[in-house]
């Protein structure tokens, strides 16, 4: 990038895991098409919204959460325009006054700990969905009216990768919170990036805005496709539009929607339909925001002494971070993180479920800790246990002895198979007595076998050496 | 009593109270009687005030009813209040299964799947709808003729419009066709009407009577109220109606309850200034009027709401802007005709000055419009408010015009829209400043009915209609 600097803010839209919609008494859980709706989401004449109480609690969490200041009294207001899936032809948004404001979140990256600012989240309601096929279109209703919170950052972020970094710890902090369920394929978590590209000093560029990319590895490559462009205009003296673009993850590379030559003009005006939302002070104090993510991952480092990155994963979801915390109350902390980040998450990711949902309990991840921790079980050799209990269920310590994966110490076991094998190669005798001490792993890798897996490598080695030792005297 | 009853039906003279005819059914006429009758005075009227009669529904309820009253005699009354008591609904209004078209073609096949907050009351009180009333469209316009189903006539004189937007309700009312009716008033269009067709109507304090199913017109002005032969009779529906709904953020948790004669030497009267030197005649009654309330022993004196000569500005303004907005949703997705299309195509639909209204109010929210009209024109309603607080510390109610004219000939304005606007001009700082405003009849100009109107400041309804109780009963009957 050398003399460029990139300049990037995103605003996420953020689906709150209330049971109903936001404005009318509709699950927000869609079933069959246009099945979860009334006549107030479908926006019939003489239908009027009342605001869902457990949205403005969810909203308010998120807030606090993010360090902003509750505003006790914000406006709604209706945004309007023209779109098929859009019922009432104004979307009930939030507009001058929104609910919170001027927050921070702490991001981490390679470039080390930066905390971004966000501006501000509103309420507003979703709109539907349009089906476009050959000579028609269909609209489907279900998520009109579903509540969303638009968290909007400061532009602070300098690289994709800080995009990344602040779009998966937004994430991981509102389904931890219980704000959103975040389902990035569903829709729940969208992100808008907006990007522009400047000499450090110098003035904010003309920026674009990327919309609807639902994953995160795509928004930080959009990002840096964007960047990459941006740069390209500049060095060649190109005008950049203010436009927006959309992403094509196939041919990794950005496109035109729409021109924004002409600004949109929304019309906005306070919604007469509903009251100012005025908030009591000892209503938001009693919302609990338990102990966030960032929090719990640097207690985790300090006192557990696990690794930042076993800590990343292990915060990803409530339940995770909770089953962690359970299994590692009785010790062996970094082995647990290990066995859970590694092996367990593998076998997650191939399941497709979260660590509560399979056999293994957490009793298992205890026990198979204490074993490794005692040397009764190698690293390799808990991996099979795991995978076995993950599919059949505990408890464990069968399963070490079906597998036969229990180390072997027992000294006399181990000298005669490393006897055995040093009479079988005694070239390699000889050149390791010769100072060829590179050869320790051919002998003991060749215990290990003649073992079948058992033997334990680090008593193997020190036996070998023992035997050439003895040798020689 | 019974025949006293019947002979009201289609007549523009003759007319009988709830209370009447709830004795005449106590005393053996039968609710299936009385709406049948109703039922046959509006098909054989050619007034046209009803788009929608519901001749079956509203049989089903009257047979409902009177099984109430064979099983409970008298007790079944006291539950519910309104128990066989034929009314009318303004076409703006939904209810589940009968056909809601607001007078437009956009809505000429909609048909509601819920039913609003106000009829659930009234039905729940025993009322019988017996139709879906004829307006302007969308509750747009003064005079009845703006009605994609044809035009409303004046009951009295057919030649004459009946005044709107409730043109149906009011016609209806005094055409004999319903005890009561229902209409909205935005800027005017409970009063106006009621104003023209001699009758009694309130249009309450804002958000004393959810708008959950009224169709907006203007979300912040818009109310329903009742309109009727007599005071008594309106007190008794909107004491009905009143009263917060959890369906409407807006309403208030006020419930209407009648309240005695005011003493009259303690009530202090205002008459603003700004409301003379205008109109002649309309003054002319006023002024009689003021000498009543004298003569009573209150305390008559002349008040000041200075920025009330922007109020028909800051109206079309506020008014439009809204509706553009409220109207959106008639994209042609959902309605209007498949073969309209959508946007453009359905939006042709609307008549004439529901897209006039649409185009300003559209300009008046839009980046070049908004600082200088839509947001200038909410500063000025704060003004006018801040004028009627003002003038409620000297007085505790304020009396006026209601229109300027009495009800003119069918097609004398429709050329001019600007002229129809103006006739708002008693009526919309009550809408604007949300407080609760009457119309009672205050005898003729002319050969024309013309109404008085009585201000009250916010939730004070129970006193404009308490003091307005006693004019309506000795005015008139001490003068002409």
């Amino acid at each position: 990038m050398g003399e460029f600097e990139a300049v990037i803010g995103l605003e996420v839209h953020c689906q709150l895991a209330t049971k109903s919609k936001i404005f009318c008494a509709c699950p927000t859980t869609g079933t069959a098409m246009n099945q979860s709706v009334c006549p107030i989401c479908t926006g019939h004449p003489g239908t009027l919204p009342t605001l869902n109480a457990e949205a403005v609690a969810l909203a308010v969490k998120a807030g606090l959460a993010l360090g902003m200041r509750i505003e006790l009294r914000s406006i709604f207001a209706r945004k309007n325009y023209f779109y098929p899936d859009l019922p009432k032809g104004y979307q009930i948004s939030q507009h001058d006054k929104p609910l919170c404001e001027s927050g921070s979140l702490r991001i981490e990256t390679k470039q080390g700990v930066k905390d971004v600012r966000i501006q501000r989240i509103h309420m507003e309601e979703d709109a539907g969905k349009n089906m476009h096929f050959v000579g028609y279109s269909l609209v489907d209703l279900n998520r009109a009216g579903v509540p969303l919170i638009e968290i909007v950052s400061e532009p602070d972020m300098r690289s994709a990768d800080e995009a990344g970094a602040y779009l998966r710890e937004l994430h991981q902090l509102v389904t931890f919170l219980g704000i959103s369920d975040g389902n990035l394929q569903e829709g729940n978590f969208r992100c808008d990036a907006n990007v522009s590209v400047r000499r450090p000093g110098e003035p904010f560029g003309v920026r674009v805005e990327i919309k609807n990319v639902n994953s995160f590895r795509y928004v930080e490559k959009a990002i840096e496709y964007e960047i990459a462009r941006h740069i390209r205009c500049l060095q060649s003296g190109d005008t950049i539009h203010m436009e927006t673009r959309g992403y094509d993850a196939q041919k990794d590379e950005t496109y035109v929607m729409r021109s924004k030559a002409s600004v949109d003009d929304y019309r906005f005006f306070v919604e007469p339909d509903l009251m100012p939302l005025v908030l009591e002070q000892a209503w938001v104090d009693a919302i609990h925001i338990p102990e966030l993510p960032q929090a719990m991952k640097e207690r985790w480092v300090r006192d557990f002494g696990i690794s930042h990155y076993d800590a990343q994963v292990l915060a990803q979801t409530k339940r995770r971070s909770a089953f962690f915390e359970q299994a590692a109350r009785h010790g062996n902390t970094k082995i647990v993180a290990n066995l859970i980040s590694g092996e367990i998450l593998r076998l997650m990711s191939l399941a497709g479920c979260e660590i509560d949902e399979a056999h293994i309990t957490c009793q298992d991840i205890i026990d198979a800790a204490s074993l490794v921790a005692a040397d009764t079980v190698s690293h390799t050799g808990i991996k099979l246990v795991l995978a076995e209990v993950w599919t059949h269920g505990g408890p464990l310590e069968p399963w070490v002895d079906k597998l036969g994966v229990r180390q072997v110490s027992d000294q006399g076991f181990l000298d005669t198979l490393v006897a055995e094998v040093c009479q079988e190669n005694p070239g390699q005798v000889a050149e390791f007595r010769a100072g060829k001490e590179k050869l320790l792993g051919f002998f003991v890798g060749h215990v290990m076998k003649k073992s079948g897996g058992k033997a334990h490598p680090q008593k193997v080695g020190e036996a070998v050496k023992a035997y050439m030792q003895r040798g020689l005297g | 009593m019974v025949n006293r009853v019947l002979e009201a039906i289609g007549s523009t003279e003759r007319h009988c109270s709830i209370a009447e005819i709830q004795h005449a059914l106590v005393g053996g006429l039968k609710v299936q009687d009385l709406t049948a009758a109703y039922l046959g005075a509006i098909h054989a009227s050619d007034l046209n005030a009803f788009i929608t009669i519901c001749d079956e529904r509203a049989m089903q309820q009257a047979r409902d009813a009177d099984r109430l009253i064979a099983a409970l005699g008298a007790q079944a009354f006291v539950s519910r209040p309104l128990l066989g008591i034929p009314i009318g609904v303004k076409d703006n209004i939904a209810i589940a299964g009968v056909l809601m078209t607001c007078a437009s073609k956009m809505l000429e096949n909609y048909v509601p799947p819920y039913t609003a907050t106000a009829i659930k009351r009234l039905e729940d009180a025993g009322a019988i709808v017996l139709g879906k009333l004829n307006m302007d469209e969308f509750a747009m316009g003064g005079s009845g003729e703006n009605s994609a189903y044809g035009l409303t006539r004046h009951p009295v004189d057919k030649t004459l419009v009946p005044g709107g937007s409730s043109s149906g309700s009011a016609a209806a009312v005094r055409g004999g066709l319903c005890v009561a009716a229902l209409g909205t008033d935005t800027g005017g269009s409970i009063r106006l009407p009621a104003s023209f067709c001699g009758i009694h109507a309130i249009k309450p304090t804002y958000g004393t009577v959810s708008r959950f199913g009224l169709v907006a017109f203007a979300s912040t002005l818009d109310q329903i109220g009742p309109m009727t032969r007599s005071l008594v009779d309106a007190e008794l529906m909107l004491g009905v109606m009143s009263g917060r709904d959890q369906s409407d953020m807006t309403s208030i948790d006020y419930t209407y309850e009648p309240i005695p004669e005011p003493d009259f030497s303690k009530l202090r009267i205002g008459v603003p200034e700004e409301y003379f030197g205008l109109m002649p005649d309309i003054e002319a009654k006023v002024l009689d009027a003021m000498a009543w309330f004298e003569s009573k022993g209150a305390q008559v004196q002349r008040v000041s709401l200075p920025h009330c000569h922007a109020a028909i500005a800051v109206y079309y303004l506020v008014a439009v802007a809204e509706a553009s907005s409220n109207l959106a949703r008639f994209d042609g997705v959902r309605f209007g005709s498949r073969l309209d299309g959508v946007f453009e195509g359905a939006r042709a639909l609307f008549g004439p000055e529901v897209k006039r209204r649409i185009i300003l109010g559209t300009f008046a929210l839009s980046a070049r419009g908004t600082t200088s009209y839509y947001k200038q024109a909410n500063y000025v309603r704060a003004q006018i408010r801040e004028d009627f607080e003002r003038v409620f510390q000297q007085v505790d109610l304020i009396i006026g015009p209601v229109t300027p004219t009495g009800a003119y000939k069918i097609g004398a304005q429709m050329s001019d829209p600007l002229q129809m606007y103006l006739n708002d001009f008693y009526t919309i700082p009550a809408n604007l400043a949300g407080i609760p405003a009457l119309s009672v009849p205050a005898g003729k100009v002319g050969e024309l009915d013309v109404g008085l109107q009585v201000m009250a400041p916010w939730r004070q309804d129970a006193l404009a209609v308490a003091a307005a109780r006693v004019f309506d009963k000795e005015f008139l009957h001490g003068r002409i």
